[in-house]
């Protein structure tokens, strides 16, 4: 699968990552899911509402999930994914990140240091294993 | 009738429908008349007990049932029902 965004939602989710620093952030993305590849549209930040360690672990509140996917319906498009950040750590699911997947989303992951994000990737869980899938970047991209 | 919002994980069992309308009295009624539609979500909804997973949360409007009167809570016909699958990762250790 190719996920296709224009650079300044990839940026959103950039300044995100690093306003978040040390902490973990999250976020939704949207957009429309294509045979040829997902085109996101939108990016969403929402709160990291994990009770514990933000610097290692991020949940995202129920009521801010179900409001994500209210969001969609109103606007027919689609919540394709969740992105999160890995502070000082490389942008590959964790253990953590698999066992609480759910099939069908594509997580965005962003390798996180002080000053930069050093890279970011997108996974896709088939039959209980993360499979990368390739993120186009654009600058004029027509939705 | 109450309609669910089914999460886009799951719409693949629901023949991509985002949502469902169900002609029920409470959530366990709802949620069983989902299952009976659409035979292959019940797994991922129901445990081998016949429970709720746990990485599965339902919502009547902004609520949580746990804090309503869980699968007995009553629904009128213009509830609008969410399944909430549970969103959480990081780093290991």
């Amino acid at each position: 699968m190719k996920l296709l965004l224009n650079k300044d939602l990839m940026d959103k989710m950039a300044d995100h990552a690093l306003g978040s620093y040390p902490m973990e952030c999250c976020g939704f993305v949207f957009g429309k899911d294509q045979p040829d590849g997902r085109i996101i549209t939108e990016v969403h930040t929402t709160t990291n509402s994990q009770q514990g360690d933000q610097r290692r672990r991020f949940e995202v509140d129920p009521r801010d999930y179900l409001k994500a996917e209210r969001y969609a319906l109103e606007n027919e498009i689609t919540l394709l994914g969740i992105y999160h950040s890995h502070p000082d750590h490389p942008a590959v699911p964790s253990k953590h990140d698999l066992k609480q997947a759910v099939p069908f989303f594509s997580y965005l992951i962003l390798s996180t240091e002080k000053e930069q994000v050093k890279k970011t990737t997108s996974w896709q869980l088939y039959h209980q294993q993360f499979e990368e899938e390739e993120i186009v970047i654009k600058t004029n991209l027509k939705l | 009738m109450a309609k669910i919002i089914i999460p886009t994980p799951l719409r693949k069992f629901t023949g991509n429908q985002a949502t469902i309308e169900v002609d029920a009295i409470d959530i366990r009624e709802s949620i069983n008349a989902l299952s009976s539609l659409y035979p292959d979500l019940k797994k991922q909804l129901f445990d081998d007990a016949g429970e709720i997973r746990q990485f599965v949360r339902i919502y009547l409007g902004d609520e949580d049932i746990k804090v309503l009167n869980n699968e007995q809570t009553p629904v009128t016909q213009d509830a609008v029902i969410s399944i909430v699958p549970a969103i959480a990762g990081g780093i290991t250790n």
